[in-house]
């Protein structure tokens, strides 16, 4: 699969008092073309934080300060604003957790997407409402040539999220980041959605990025998944390999706390991580992870472990699965 | 063995005003004839989407929301016949955890102020024990002692719940609703709280309503699930009953689309169709018809009653057990 997108050692800051707290800490992932990769992590994990800073659109006064964002080989951070401006939506589509906040509600539906089409292609009016209809119907909105009409509040939240899929959609972007673009809606509601996505990346060739706090739905939809933890990625795998094998205790805790279905030992303790995340202005020293990890070792709290690879896909930031640097040194 | 709460026939019917006049145009029937028996010591659960009227369910029991008819009986006593001095005295009995633990905690006050309140309402301990209990509280919610002199932005999510958590077992309630005590939290805080819901409920034989919209916690800590849908309840039954074999083709297709966290059992979900009708208007006949993926002419005529008796499973559909998850892929290997 070719590479679509390639952070590279990513880092983004924010100012607190007179120092600079780091909130994304050299954060490296690809995106292949057509490929639905996972973001996970719990809030807080910088998770979010690495998709703004994909999109350059990390909040003041925040500052990325350090890596390479690769579209198709070209660093997105040496563009000018508006050239930037240009690759974001017509290459990269957002949707976002809130699809009312998102959406303008003085505004129709339709007119929000014929603006986003306009924006993208020179058409004229009536091309462009021609063009809202056909990606309501690729969104599988009912009736979408009345839906034109509607308000954003007159739809439901299944329904608004379908049409922020569609505007994201209006310039045809090679890649889709959607951030926790279900956490808002009812189960059978969050089903359509993830089913919607998979479809839309299929049919089209789309690559969705997509970041979430859950687990089970990266299962359900994700080809591979990234794992944050403070910052940092923890764990990359294939999907069937993270569930089946994984690598971090990190990664290890987060599936035996979730409560799943069915799961051994329901009706019963569940597993938990102890203690809480930490805040990233007061970061362990070693690995960020130590204070609550099962098998931590004396090196972990000296020194941060590196990404080590377990096979050509897998890798993971652990001790477990390679020497710190300092013995390596050594020896 | 009378029932520790007995809810006949509740009733929520929150008026429509339209116009100028603000005349009353319709109603929105959030809760539409739920009847219960609750046993003491016993978690059930209460399961639905957003609009179901779970929970409105809940705070009608608590009368925080006064149920236009019905009856709700706890130890015996009509509860809503109580006067408001009667209903204060009565609250101590039984006690609410909220969803928000940002927005149930009074920012200015410090933790032992918020611990105090209930046991200075109730007067359930002398003065001068109160400082001893509160610290007792703390403890027995997994705080440290000093956390009492801390104002709450100083907590996380976990930690602000579990402070509601001792603030609801500070008068030493029978009863406790917590309504979706962890959705608001992160993945690996949610255990911890779930799991010291479930301690407390076997430490000091509490009866609780579970409120949720997550079935996986159900799973998890209820003995039994109610299934809501558009303010009615459309399957009721032992947990693992309802888990193992659901009847109702609502409670099918929710099982069906809850995401589970193996990759390997990716399978072919029952996508319902649609989203809940409104329950401004809710459609004639049984109101899940819409939706359903094995509706007959006689659904769409005729509302089903909650039918079996009242100590096992009780199913309003017409057609129970007609939509079998065992075609969908969902019991596979056994379970799910």
């Amino acid at each position: 699969m070719e590479t679509l997108l390639a952070v590279d050692s990513l880092s983004v800051s924010f100012p607190v008092g007179d120092h600079w707290v780091p909130v994304v800490r050299g954060v490296s992932l690809d995106v292949g073309a057509g490929e639905f990769v996972g973001l996970v992590g719990e809030s807080g994990s910088g998770k979010s934080m690495t998709a703004y800073a994909i999109l350059r659109l990390v909040p003041d006064p925040g500052r990325i300060t350090g890596g390479r964002i690769l579209l198709d080989g070209e660093d997105l951070l040496g563009l000018s604003d508006a050239r930037m401006r240009s690759v974001r939506g017509a290459r990269i589509g957002m949707i976002f957790q809130e699809p009312m906040t998102a959406l303008n509600p003085v505004f129709t539906v339709g007119f929000q997407i014929t603006e986003a089409v306009r924006v993208h292609h020179r058409v004229s009016k009536r091309e462009a409402e021609l063009e809202a209809v056909r990606l309501l119907d690729l969104v599988a909105i009912p009736a979408a040539r009345q839906r034109l009409e509607d308000y954003p509040h007159q739809l439901s939240g299944g329904q608004r999220q379908r049409v922020m899929i569609a505007i994201a959609l209006a310039s045809k972007p090679d890649l889709l980041i959607a951030d926790e673009p279900t956490t808002a809606l009812d189960v059978t509601i969050q089903a359509q959605i993830l089913e919607l996505l998979e479809r839309l990346r299929r049919e089209l060739g789309l690559a969705v990025l997509l970041i979430t706090h859950d687990l089970a739905v990266v299962a359900e939809t994700c080809a591979r998944v990234v794992v944050m933890y403070a910052g940092q990625v923890v764990e990359e795998a294939p999907v069937e390999t993270l569930f089946a094998a994984p690598a971090h205790p990190y990664t290890r805790g987060l599936l035996t706390a979730a409560p799943g279905l069915g799961r051994p030992g329901a009706r019963g303790e569940l597993a938990t991580i102890p203690g809480q995340v930490p805040e990233m202005a007061r970061l362990p020293t070693g690995c960020a992870f130590h204070p609550r990890c099962s098998e931590v070792m004396d090196e972990c709290a000296r020194e941060n472990p590196d990404v080590y690879p377990l096979s050509s896909e897998h890798r993971a930031r652990c001790f477990l699965h390679g020497t710190p640097a300092s013995r390596s040194e050594a020896s | 063995m009378t029932p520790l709460l007995e809810v006949r026939d509740l009733r929520k019917h929150f008026p429509v005003r339209r116009g100028l006049l603000q005349r009353v145009t319709g109603h929105v029937k959030a809760l539409d004839g739920v009847s219960l028996d609750l046993a003491s010591g016993e978690c059930f659960a209460l399961v639905g989407e957003s609009g179901s009227g779970k929970t409105t369910f809940g705070r009608c029991v608590l009368r925080l929301e006064e149920p236009t008819s019905g009856v709700v009986r706890f130890q015996g006593e009509d509860l809503l016949a109580l006067s408001p001095a009667e209903l204060r005295e009565r609250r101590r009995h039984f006690q609410v955890v909220f969803q928000d633990p940002y927005g149930s905690l009074n920012p200015r006050m410090r933790i032992q102020s918020i611990l105090s309140e209930p046991l200075e309402v109730h007067d359930t301990v002398p003065e001068t024990e109160r400082a001893e209990r509160i610290e007792e509280l703390l403890t027995l919610v997994g705080l440290t002692k000093d956390a009492g002199r801390r104002f709450p932005h100083e907590f996380s999510g976990g930690q602000r719940q579990r402070i509601g958590i001792a603030r609801a077992l500070a008068p030493e309630p029978s009863l406790l609703v917590a309504d979706e005590p962890v959705s608001a939290l992160d993945v690996s805080v949610r255990a911890q709280i779930i799991n010291l819901l479930v301690d407390l409920q076997n430490r000091f034989g509490l009866t609780m309503i579970f409120i949720a919209h997550d079935l996986a916690v159900v799973e998890q800590t209820a003995d039994r699930v109610g299934v809501m849908y558009l303010g009615r309840i459309v399957e009721l039954g032992a947990t693992r009953d309802i888990f193992a074999a659901p009847q109702h083709p609502y409670t099918v297709s929710l099982l069906s689309a809850v995401p589970v966290a193996d990759p390997a059992r990716r399978r072919d979900r029952i996508l319902l169709e649609g989203e809940p009708p409104s329950p401004l208007s809710p459609p004639p006949g049984c109101p899940f018809h819409p939706r359903c993926p094995i509706a007959k002419d006689r659904c769409r005529q005729e509302e089903p009653a909650l039918t079996g008796s009242t100590d096992s499973r009780q199913v309003a559909c017409h057609y129970p057990g007609e939509l079998e998850p065992e075609g969908l892929g969902l019991s596979a290997n056994g379970t799910f």
